[in-house]
């Protein structure tokens, strides 16, 4: 049998707030989301080799 | 001028497109930045997708439950999917706020709306056929749901070959053709400029 790195057979777990509530796994993809939007958009890209040319 | 339905095709098609905007060497400078590899990083885990995917239409359920290398593409289909719609989503931030359907590139922006909208259906269609006790819940979910908008009588969610047949041929071929749709409406037009630059050129419109 194959072990999970994290052990997924178990219910979700949700965060409630109010009316809205999340489960754990949708909100870690979704500020993993912003967390990238943020990293491409102010990482320096780095220069293309026909720059040296 | 012919009138024939050959020649206006030859027009809208080959004579329309330069080989040398089809496949371009540049870009221009405003390109290099990472925000703008977003697109592509969706494609190539589309690639991936298909790839896995017909390694596990091949093999059959049997092969992506019961066996380890059966189980390892089973999570590359899964994880492919997950950065897919993670890359894609970020595209679509990026290009939301660069307001990419400047300069006559609506029908580029609309098309990647198609393909997200497609996408999402694919991927529906993905959950109902992964033959576990998920797909049983979903399916039987979704189709109170489908009932209760009133179109149950037209799509049963609980029809597994229907599924399969929509997840594994119709819908991938839909989606790569709006995606080869997209990339070529792309490449008509070029990459939309930045903002600043766009207004200096001419006047943003």
């Amino acid at each position: 049998m194959h072990t999970a790195i994290i052990n997924l057979n178990h219910p979700a777990h949700y965060f409630n707030f109010g009316s809205f509530s999340i489960s754990a796994g949708n909100l870690t993809i979704i500020v993993s989301m912003i967390i990238i939007f943020g990293i491409a958009l102010f990482l320096p890209f780095p220069k293309s080799h026909s720059d040296k040319k | 001028m012919s009138t024939s339905w050959t020649a206006r095709v030859r027009k809208a098609t080959l004579e329309s497109y330069k080989p040398e905007d089809l496949l371009p060497d540049t870009q221009p400078a405003y390109v290099a930045s990472w925000i703008y590899i977003f697109g592509v990083l969706t494609i190539a885990a589309f690639v991936m997708l298909f790839a896995t995917g017909l390694i596990l239409t091949l093999e059959g359920p049997a092969w992506w439950h019961g066996s380890g290398v059966g189980h390892y593409f089973n999570s590359m289909h899964l994880w492919s999917v997950e950065l897919f719609f993670v890359f894609m989503v970020v595209h679509l931030w990026g290009k939301f706020w660069m307001a990419a359907w400047r300069g006559k590139r609506t029908a580029t922006w609309v098309s990647g709306v198609i393909a997200f909208m497609a996408s999402i259906i694919t991927a529906f269609t993905g959950y109902l056929i992964q033959t576990n006790f998920d797909s049983q819940w979903i399916s039987t979910e979704a189709k109170d749901g489908f009932n209760s908008i009133g179109v149950g009588a037209f799509f049963n969610a609980l029809n597994t070959g229907q599924a399969i047949l929509l997840h594994v041929a119709l819908l991938p071929l839909l989606l790569g053709g709006i995606v080869v749709w997209h990339i070529i409406l792309i490449r008509r037009k070029g990459v939309v400029p930045p903002i600043l630059n766009d207004i200096n050129i001419d006047g943003g419109n």
